[in-house]
Formats: structure tokens, sequence, C-alpha cells
């Protein structure tokens, strides 16, 4: 079936497949060149004190700090019990949300008693219940889990749901007609054709996962970035603030990009 | 005059309530299919056809009279009734082997003998190398020809196709048109199809069958002889009688606008 070895590439899709790499090449040069210019700029500012480096900090300071971070041995602890909080928290986020969502698809009287309470849970902000939390669960890791759940659950509920309630019912209608069970229209074609959407909430619950992370360590915590965020402003050492802000949006990204590569792999079908 | 009807669709009432009302969809109506037949349904917009063949594929029972498939009752989907949907409807994320499969699945009847079966129509309909393929990698008519597959593939004894080709652009709703009537053909199934299009109806049908406006019943029901060579769908709309069956069944509908 493979017939595109053969193919006669003309002078022109040459021409056009040069252009294509070098507009490529364009957005990166300039994408990294803007990265460069905001380092040296802040390094310059600083230096010559057209800004005042004690409340701005600059990245030779940042890069100290993370060197010092690293040897004193504390720079991984906090990393890892961030993540691990978020890891955690988006996880559970993801498995009690799909499968309330899954409870509400199935009941249609369930959903329809629930709606208004689910509509004032989505415009709360969650953030408000974080002295309710610390006093139910505790001052520590469980709160700042609760906190990541919490702010995730809601969204990840509706987004899975509204997923569930948007499969074509002519597939619904076409699995019937087979005599198919409810198990099985779920099995065979709701929750399949829901991946995307699935796929997406996780996408949108991996941020506020690391919204309810670090406003849980900003509350609570003895440990993680956002104690060193917020322990750096208080002893107003902004180096230390600058540093775990910049590991934070590091590590947000590796995230992002894990659930990235998870769609492309569920989505191999498109 | 024939043999015993395969299906007996016998004084059929069908009302659908909603917090606006009542509708009545279908009134008296009455009907045999015979075995081996192509019947063809056609109507006003709105006069109760999908309604007839969803009451047939079993998705809801008629609020009256009742349906007899081999003088057996009708109490629900089963595997002696094939449907066919508008679009082809192939779940994206299945190959075209599992999607012909799909059925089969449905029915925990996935065994050496269905599979060989579903890839012996797989063989005959020149689908074979495509079997690991994914659905977005064919053509329309090849996703038609898939999908009529699925349906075969339980091995029902009539075929229900609700406005079958009527997601596909012109051309390739003609050639898809005179395959499906082929495989039905070799496959010595029974068909019902559902359909706006009137000359799609003369050209394929060997019985067409006019509903009134709503409440919908039977109002006429011709037998369509056309001198054609080949008997193909579309060989047959080049048949003398075409546009005379075209005509009196044109004014039967009776449209306005």
């Amino acid at each position: 079936m493979s017939e595109q070895a053969t193919v006669q590439v003309s002078a022109e899709h040459l021409a056009y497949q040069k252009r294509v790499s070098m507009y490529r090449k364009k957005v990166l040069a300039t994408q990294v060149a803007i990265l460069l210019a905001i380092i040296v700029v802040w390094e310059l500012a600083a230096t010559l004190r057209w800004i005042d480096p004690f409340i701005t900090s600059q990245p030779s300071r940042v890069l100290r700090t993370l060197v010092s971070l690293h040897n004193e041995g504390i720079l991984y602890k906090h990393i890892s019990i961030t993540v691990m909080e978020t890891v955690v928290g988006f996880t559970l986020g993801t498995i009690i949300g799909t499968f309330a969502a899954v409870l509400l698809w199935w009941s249609e009287f369930l959903s329809k008693v629930l709606e208004p309470y689910l509509v004032i849970l989505n415009s709360l902000p969650k953030i408000a219940l974080g002295p309710i939390i610390i006093v139910w669960v505790g001052q520590g890791v469980m709160a700042i889990i609760a906190m990541a759940l919490f702010i995730s659950i809601v969204v990840t509920i509706l987004g899975v749901y509204s997923g569930f309630s948007q499969v074509d019912t002519d597939k619904i209608k076409l699995l019937k007609t087979f005599g198919a069970t409810k198990w099985q229209v779920f099995k065979k074609v709701i929750f399949p054709s829901s991946i995307p959407t699935i796929v997406s909430a996780l996408k949108i619950n991996v941020g506020l996962s690391w919204v309810g992370v670090i406003v849980g360590e900003f509350l609570v915590s003895r440990a993680g970035l956002g104690y060193l965020i917020v322990y750096g402003g208080q002893v107003f050492r902004l180096d230390l603030v600058m540093t775990s802000v910049i590991i934070l949006s590091a590590a947000a990204a590796v995230m992002y990009q894990a659930v990235v590569v998870v769609e492309k792999y569920s989505l191999k079908w498109r | 005059m024939r043999a015993e009807p395969l299906v007996e669709v016998q004084n059929i009432n069908m009302t659908f309530h909603s917090p606006e009302g009542e509708v009545s969809a279908l009134k008296n109506l009455s009907l045999d299919i015979y075995p081996g037949e192509f019947i063809s349904i056609v109507g006003p917009s709105g006069c109760g056809k999908s309604t007839l063949l969803n009451i047939l594929a079993g998705l809801f029972a008629p609020t009256a009279g009742q349906i007899l498939v081999h003088k057996k009752k009708l109490l629900g989907p089963t595997s002696k009734v094939g449907y066919m949907p508008q679009s082809d409807q192939l779940f994206e994320w299945r190959t075209i082997w599992k999607n012909i499969l799909l059925g089969l699945e449905v029915q925990n009847k996935v065994t050496e003998e269905t599979k060989s079966y579903a890839q012996k129509l797989l063989n005959s309909y020149g689908l074979s190398e495509f079997k690991n393929l994914y659905p977005s990698q064919l053509s329309g008519g090849m996703r038609q020809r898939v999908a009529l597959i699925r349906t075969l593939a339980i091995n029902p004894e009539i075929l229900l196709l609700d406005e079958a080709f009527s997601a596909l652009d012109y051309q390739t709703r003609l050639v898809v048109a005179d395959e499906v009537k082929q495989i039905i053909v070799k496959e010595k199934k029974t068909a019902m199809l559902v359909t706006h299009d009137i000359s799609e109806a003369i050209s394929m049908a060997d019985r067409i069958v006019v509903l009134t406006k709503r409440p919908g019943s039977v109002k006429k029901i011709y037998t369509i002889s056309l001198t054609c060579s080949d008997k193909t769908p579309m060989k047959c709309r080049e048949a003398p009688e075409f546009s005379d069956y075209f005509y009196s069944i044109w004014k039967e509908l009776d449209v306005h606008v």
C-alpha cells in the first residue's frame, strides 16, 4: 500500500518545505531570544542598580540560591513533596470526579436533583473552604491534598458529565438495536467517545491541582515549594521566592507535557 | 399468492407524550413484508416513517397493535432484525474489523464461526485489506459498505435502512445504492428502506409503500416492475416506466410548500 516512496518531489514542493521549516526555526529562535533577553536585562538592571536586587532578585542570585539549596540537600525534598501532593490530588480528583460523572449519567434523576448543588459548588471559590479543611483534616499533607482535590473535582465532574451527555444519540441508538444493555452502551460508546473530553478535563485539572496545592501550602505547610515561597516572602528573601517560582513553573510544565503525551497516545485513531 | 410473510405489522398505533401535549405518529398501520423482497417506505415529512422503523427495530413498543416476525411477537431488539443508521455511525476509535464485530460483541456471539462469516463478508466485498485501518482512513462509500457488513455480521433476516444514504454526496450515493442493493440481493436478505428520495425508492424497491401524512398509515402500495437489463438501481433509472411511477408517487405524496 505504501506508494509514497516513488512519488516525484517537484522543485516547488522542496521550496515550500524549506519555507515551512525556516518559519518553524524562526519561531523557536525568537522564543529563545526573548528568554535570553529577559535574563540578560534582568541581570544587567540589577547589577547596574537600575532596580533593587533586594526586592527583585536577579538571575545570578537565583542560580546561587539553587546551588545552595542543592548543597543543603533540601531542594529535592521540597520539590518532591509538592509534586507528590499535586500528583495525588490530581489523580484522586480525576478518578473520583469521573466516577461521580458516571453515576450522574447512569441516573438522570440523580443528575437533575444534584444540578443546583453542583452549580453552586462550581461557582464557589474553593479557597474559601481552606480553613474548614484545616479544622477537619488537620494541619498537614492531607489538608493540602484535600484542597487540590476540592479545587479540581467539581470541574472534572461537570466536564466529564457534559462529555458523556454529548455523545451522538444515533450511536447509542445503533447499539440499542443490537440489544445492548445500559452497561454495554456505557462501555462501548459513552466512555470511549468521551475520552477526548476527559483528556481535556485532565489538562485543566493539572493546572487547578497546582493551584490547590500551592494555596494549601500557603495555608498550612512546613515543606514544599509553596512553603518556600511564603517563607521567603515573610523573611524578605526574594531570591528564595523567585527560585521557587521558577522551579514551580518547570515542574508544572513537565506535568502538563505528560498529560499531552497521554492525550496523543489515547487518541491515536485520529 | 406468496410464501408466508416474514414480518406482519398488525394495526399499530403510536402516540408520543411530551409536556406540550400528545402526538399521534402512526394510526392503524398494517403491512406484510415477504421474505426476499425489497420494500421502500415513502411519505410526507414527519409522517412517522422513522417511527415505524424504530418500532420494527424493537427500540420501543407500539401503543397498540403488534408486530410478528415469523409469527412470533416482537418484544424488543432481536438479531433477526438488522438496523442500518442514517450516516454510517462507525466508531472512530475502533478499527474496521472491531467495528464489524460490534453487534456480535453486544450479543455475546463472537465465536470462530461468526468471525469467519464476518471475514467472508469482508473478503467478498473487497474490504479485507482495510481490516486494521481506522474509519477516518476510508472514503464515504467504503465506510457505508463497512456499516452494511456490520449489520449483516449478526446475520439478520430483515435489514432496516433508515435513509441510509442521505449523508452521502449525490454521486457516491448512486454508487453506494447500487452496491448495497447488490449485496442485499446476493445475501438473499429482505430489506426495508425509508427514504425521502422517490427516485431512489423506485430504482431499488420491489414494492413502495406510500404513507399518509401524520398520523401515518398506509395510503397506497405500488408494485414496481421495470423493464431494464440487469436490475441494478442505476440501470433501472433508465427504464421507460420510471417516470410514470415517479409522477404518480409524487402526486400521491401531495407535497405543498
